[in-house]
């Protein structure tokens, strides 16, 4: 006899109790605790942050315990936290020539002023595992490194060199209206520049990257250069009506990443570069790059482009890079569709009783000639 | 306004905040003054996955009350796994009372389905809508859909529909079937079975579409005139199943096909379940519910 299926809620139950056991995993090894997570996996924190658009690292190193260390899980976890939180109102636009800088980097000039500095990056290093790590290293036993005392001259942004002599676009007016949020507003297309750049900063890295990638070998080529990379710690300061002048509440680490390309011009534009830009909470330079890249070949329609690849399509980007939403919506279909299966079956059954039909009447034709 | 419950103390009723509410209740308002219209609205990130409800749990949220009661159904049924977690969700985020009898709900969450028995004045049905644009596999770009949507423009749907027709013979949508609002605008029903296309019509209920991750709430206020798009010559028509269910006997219901072995041997039995366990209540008998068949049947 047939019984419709119960349970459901019993077995949910025990479904999550499992998983905690499989996340805590073998109970002779040590919990991993906040602090580890935070200190030495720290571009993985700094991706959560990022992408689940929260600027706290503690809260991203809960996350990606409690999410087993799957990332796009651990930022889900973060925004559905920061959704909930009461905004306080906006700051202030930081100004990364303002920043503590802890790596900067530029493509398109051998020196400038404030150097260049290599600081923590992965460039350069031979990807060879290091079987020092493996066991129970010593990290006293390290060289510390060597830093160079800052020489006090200001790190001049690249693009305001080539401003001087008019060679590269401006950056624009900030417009004097609070930014608009596209967390608390609906997106509608096509966007301000400012939107398109807040859903590419919270945009899945992967995609960016591949996107960006996808313009570099023709898909939207725009003859990309790094003019520069900063990465460093920068000011956020508030407005406060009863002091009369901003007042800096706290520091955020981002990358910064302004990308210098080639323009023709226009009618009513002389040839000058253009730029596409990206900035990250944390420490992420391939996803500002990536940023940086998609920015540029949006801006396709704004240029006078032809607009002929993916990359330059607002809608598709947009659409499509949020790893929260996608990842919701495609393991959406883990959901039972019972109901319109059983719609479509009925339906391949009848169209294929018909053609069945046809077919005996055919052959009885065929054979009463 | 905190709920009892000191373990999520630190949500609001119904996990989001007055705010939000407000500003979904205003998007809901609109979509009722324009029926069938899809508003754009500021969509949350909830703690349940995109494409998973979060546009229905918002709208249901934000006009759900004290006194009110909840059912939640999936394909038709209480206890499919996610409408428990939907459910336990509002349980545990607002306190009140949930069933699983239609007739008891003030507020009915669903995906994929409308119940059998026909809803009530006062009953508020709250659909998930995965994607709320019914041009969308035609059209792809928002933008473009918005101004066929204003110019009332959907000579592109009547030309798929047509195409069915020339290649298969019949229209070969069966769930997620276009229906015209008051005669104004195209808009989708949320991927219920066309068989339920005709409970639309005319409902007592109010009925609220919420489509989270695309942003976008519609509505049909009672009493709204829903067309499904057809043909003269090829009028719409819903599925017809050959054996009433065989759980419960009932016709002219939606049946789910349930597979009994590897042979290939299979029962229909009722979608609703709320419904077909109150028929049985009630005394009826299908030639499969473990029981003598009464000579009424």
């Amino acid at each position: 006899m047939y019984v419709a299926v119960k349970g459901g809620e019993r077995a949910i139950e025990n479904a999550h109790l499992l998983l905690a056991d499989r996340r805590r995993g073998d109970r002779a090894v040590p919990e991993v605790s906040l602090d580890q997570i935070s200190n030495q996996l720290a571009l993985a924190v700094d991706r959560v942050m990022a992408e689940g658009s929260l600027y706290d690292r503690d809260l991203a190193a809960l996350a990606i315990k409690q999410a087993r260390g799957d990332l796009i899980e651990a930022i889900f976890l973060l925004r559905a936290y920061r959704t909930t939180l009461p905004r306080f109102g906006s700051c202030e636009p930081i100004d990364t020539s303002e920043m503590k800088i802890e790596r900067r980097i530029s493509a398109t000039y051998k020196d400038l002023p404030g150097g260049q500095i290599l600081g923590p990056t992965f460039d350069y290093t031979h990807r060879l595992l290091d079987p020092e790590l493996a066991g129970s290293e010593n990290s006293n036993t390290r060289e510390n490194p060597k830093e160079r005392a800052p020489n006090g001259a200001k790190a001049q942004r690249v693009s305001e060199i080539l401003a001087r002599e008019g060679l590269i676009e401006t950056d624009g007016e900030a417009s004097s209206e609070a930014p608009l949020d596209i967390t608390q507003k609906p997106m509608e297309f096509p966007l301000e520049r400012e939107s398109r750049l807040q859903a590419l900063a919270r945009g899945d890295e992967g995609f960016l990257l591949s996107l960006g990638y996808s313009t570099q070998r023709g898909y939207a080529r725009n003859h990309p250069f790094v003019g520069e990379i900063r990465i460093g710690e920068v000011p956020v300061s508030i407005q406060a009506p009863e002091i009369g002048s901003p007042v800096v509440i706290g520091r955020v680490h981002v990358t910064e990443c302004q990308m210098v390309n080639q323009f023709k011009g226009s009618a009513t534009a002389p040839p000058q570069f253009t730029r596409g830009y990206g900035l990250v909470l944390g420490q992420s330079e391939r996803k500002a790059m990536a940023v940086a890249l998609c920015d540029r070949a949006l801006r396709a329609g704004e240029l006078g482009e032809d607009r002929t690849a993916p990359a330059q399509n607002e809608e598709f980007v947009i659409s499509h890079c949020d790893n929260v939403q996608a990842t919701g919506f495609v393991e959406h279909l883990k959901l039972p569709h019972y109901v319109d299966f059983q719609s479509d079956l009925e339906l391949v059954r009848k169209m294929r009783a018909d053609q069945g039909s046809q077919k005996d009447a055919s052959i009885t034709s065929e054979a009463a000639e | 306004m905190k709920t009892e419950n000191s373990e999520i103390a630190t949500y609001n009723f119904a996990y989001l905040d007055e705010q939000t509410k407000r500003m979904i209740r205003r998007a809901i308002l609109k979509a009722i003054a324009i029926p069938g219209y899809q508003v754009p609205f500021a969509s949350r990130e909830m703690p349940m996955p995109y494409g998973w409800g979060t546009g229905g749990v918002q709208v249901t949220a934000s006009i759900i009350g004290r006194t009110d009661c909840l059912k939640v159904i999936d394909q038709g049924a209480d206890d499919t796994t996610n409408a428990i977690s939907i459910r336990k969700f509002f349980e545990k985020t607002t306190g009140i009372a949930t069933t699983t009898h239609t007739c008891e709900a003030t507020v009915i969450q669903t995906r994929h389905r409308i119940p059998e028995v026909p809803l009530k004045a006062g009953q508020t049905l709250v659909y998930q809508v995965p994607i709320p644009e019914p041009m969308r596999f035609l059209e792809p770009r928002e933008t473009e859909t918005r101004k066929m949507h204003a110019l009332e423009e959907y000579g592109l749907m009547h030309v798929k529909l047509y195409e069915d027709i020339a290649r298969n013979g019949r229209i070969a949508t069966t769930y997620a079937y276009p229906v015209k609002v008051e005669g104004r605008y195209v808009m989708d029903p949320s991927p219920t079975p066309k068989f339920d296309n005709p409970k639309m019509n005319d409902c007592e209920a109010l009925q609220l579409f919420g489509a989270g991750r695309e942003k976008r709430i519609y509505a049909l206020p009672p009493h709204t005139k829903v067309v499904s798009l057809d043909f003269e010559d090829h009028p719409f028509e819903v599925n017809k199943f050959e054996k009433p269910c065989a759980l419960c006997a009932a016709e002219q219901v939606y049946l789910d096909e349930v597979i009994l072995d590897d042979q290939g041997s299979r029962m229909f039995v009722c979608s609703d379940t709320d419904h077909c366990e109150e028929r049985r209540a009630a005394g009826h008998r299908g030639e499969l519910a473990g029981h003598a068949l009464e000579a009424a049947q």
